[in-house]
């Protein structure tokens, strides 16, 4: 009789995706299972490895931007920053002011656009289905802003190193104000659907509790360490470009549960606004880029008349600005966690060596540990929690 | 700032001085420590545990290859300490086919960052509980961010319909992959074809 016990709850294995719906993407997740709880869970990644950072290795800066839209492809212009603060601090040259307002605003439309489809799409991982279909109606208006400023909806290329690629056109900060208003009321709805939602709670509260020191120890940043209770973000501790201007709260949780990592994410998309809105008034006016021509183009207009603009614009879409020899860490506040990118120059047109350090995958690292001893539908509940997209785990 | 790195960089120094083999703030006013091999875990735990340190976190390890160095790769690891608001950078060298202590004792985060190096680059690392490869395809060859390493890699694969299943084939393309060297004779330090005469001692 015992035997027979013995053998009914021996552990087995079950392959989760790589073609699963909740897995937000090519994962492939092999669960060691203990009956109807999980005992070891080993994500396979790399089924998305496109091996950005060998390319880049082949490609001049100006032509690496583009890539760092693919890797998370939900707030893609947080990504381009990073890359280009790292060459800007190579190069030792400080982007113009108007610039500098344009990249915030934009990280955090990027910020609202991830924390939007992330947040609907964990409800939707649990079992609340409405709040994906009002979110995509808000995303659809986001990037239709990124697509008035850069004329692309998802992969912006829009970022430039030593500025932006051009300014806003007329209007776009007044419409974007106009939403700013409106926002605020898709938020409020669904927060009524989710947030104090009794079917919501039970799949999330206290389930992957990963406490301050764990946090810490599996290399947690972003959204993903203030739910633990730790007031870390990079906005406020190292900041860049004009976030020391700008009046904004980190909101922190308490525990670190799902439950807590989606409320410090909704809280945020409400600073995020916060952050758009002072943006848009202190916008002052001028250029976008620095007036070095060694490394952005000169006006179209003046290279009808000047040779050495023709001879500028020439050398830049060929060769490309050589970026004097050294190494540099570069992070940003991504709206998953901290992206770094660590390059070294060595004094010619293409980087060395360019690593992409995507939050993404130290936080699904820490799957196994969030998940042991939970049931199989915790599993889902994590991976929707912690926020990971595959483009940025698999680069 | 750069003050500040500075007199961290020479009390780490001093602190660990059979270790620690050399300190310096670069031009971004970024502190680096250079290590041996051998004592990456002890540095890593003083830089963790030690008050005047407390760097917390293990941001990122990765790799570099110097094809033309001895000691042919560099792992660099990235530290970050939320009380001082600081971050330093560890650099060990190790040459091709070695490997260095795992530091996965130290912070649980360096498990999937040890695995990529070893992907990525093919240095090991002794100790590490699960040293599997993470990024490349199950049943993949060599390691493709050396810098000896085509950008096309050497296989592509397709399904084949004949035999129903996905088939490995060596890389053709239809047109060779271009690299266009662009570095100015004038400002570069390679020699042109016909420099030896201008050296040469005729």
């Amino acid at each position: 009789m015992t035997n027979m016990a013995q053998a009914e709850i021996q552990s087995y294995n079950i392959n989760f995706g790589p073609q699963h719906p909740a897995a937000h993407g090519v994962l492939r997740l092999i669960l060691e299972m203990s009956g109807e709880v999980v005992e070891r869970a080993d994500p396979h990644i790399g089924l998305l490895h496109r091996g950005t950072e060998k390319l880049i290795e082949h490609k001049t800066y100006a032509q690496s931007v583009p890539y760092f839209d693919r890797l998370d492809y939900v707030g893609t212009m947080n990504q381009e920053h990073a890359f280009v603060l790292a060459a800007e601090k190579l190069l030792g040259i400080e982007v113009p002011l108007r610039a500098k307002y344009i990249r915030t605003l934009y990280c955090e439309i990027g910020r609202i656009l991830n924390h939007i489809l992330n947040v609907t799409a964990f409800i939707l991982d649990v079992g609340g289905m409405t709040p994906l279909l009002w979110g995509f109606e808000e995303r659809e208006k986001l990037m239709g802003f990124y697509e008035r400023a850069c004329g692309a909806r998802l992969h912006a290329n829009y970022f430039r190193v030593g500025g932006v690629a051009w300014d806003l056109p007329s209007g776009l900060l007044e419409d974007i104000s106009a939403w700013i208003e409106q926002y605020p009321k898709f938020l409020h709805d669904m927060e009524v659907v989710a947030t104090g939602n009794r079917i919501f709670k039970q799949r999330t509260v206290e389930i992957g509790t990963v406490t301050a020191d764990q946090a810490l120890d599996w290399g947690f940043t972003g959204p993903n360490l203030r739910a633990s209770g730790i007031a870390w973000d990079l906005r406020k501790s190292q900041p860049y470009e004009v976030y020391d201007q700008v009046d904004f709260d980190i909101p922190v949780g308490k525990i670190g549960d799902c439950y807590d990592r989606y409320l410090v994410r909704v809280l945020e998309m409400y600073e995020s606004l916060k952050i758009m809105k002072q943006c848009i008034e202190k916008m002052p006016s001028g250029p976008v880029r620095v007036e070095n021509h060694k490394v952005t183009p000169p006006p179209r207009a003046e290279m009808k008349k000047s040779m050495e603009a023709l001879i500028h614009h020439f050398k830049l879409f060929t060769e490309g600005f050589h970026v004097p020899a050294g190494e540099v860490y570069a992070a940003v506040e991504a709206p998953k966690g901290e992206f770094g990118v660590y390059m070294i120059a060595d004094g010619t047109n293409k980087p060395y060596r360019c690593k992409i350090r995507p939050p993404g995958y130290v936080h699904l690292q820490a799957l196994d540990m969030m998940s042991k001893g939970h049931m199989m539908a915790d599993v889902v509940a994590n991976i929707g929690s912690i926020d990971i997209v595959f483009g940025e785990i698999d680069r | 700032m750069t003050t500040a790195l500075k007199d961290l960089g020479e009390a780490i120094a001093s602190a660990l001085p059979g270790d620690v083999t050399g300190y310096e703030v670069n031009r971004c006013g970024e502190l680096s420590v250079t290590v041996r091999a051998s004592s990456i875990q002890k540095v890593l735990t003083y830089l963790r545990d030690s008050s005047l340190c407390q760097f917390k976190q293990l941001i990122d390890v990765c790799g570099v290859d110097w094809p033309a160095r001895e000691a042919r790769f560099d792992v660099v690891y990235h530290l970050l300490s939320l009380k001082l608001n600081q971050r330093v950078r560890v650099k060990v060298a190790v040459e091709d086919g070695g490997s260095v202590p795992t530091v996965t004792n130290v912070f649980s985060s360096a498990g999937w960052f040890e695995r990529e190096v070893w992907d990525m680059f093919g240095v090991s690392f002794n100790g590490h509980p699960d040293l599997r490869r993470i990024l490349t395809d199950y049943g993949f060859e060599g390691h493709p961010l050396r810098k000896d390493f085509p950008l096309t890699g050497y296989v592509e694969i397709r399904y084949d319909d004949a035999k129903k299943r996905c088939v490995y084939e060596p890389v053709s393309l239809t047109q060779d992959f271009r690299t266009f060297d662009f570095l100015s004779p004038w400002e570069g330090e390679g020699l042109l074809p016909g420099d030896e005469k201008a050296q040469g001692n005729g």
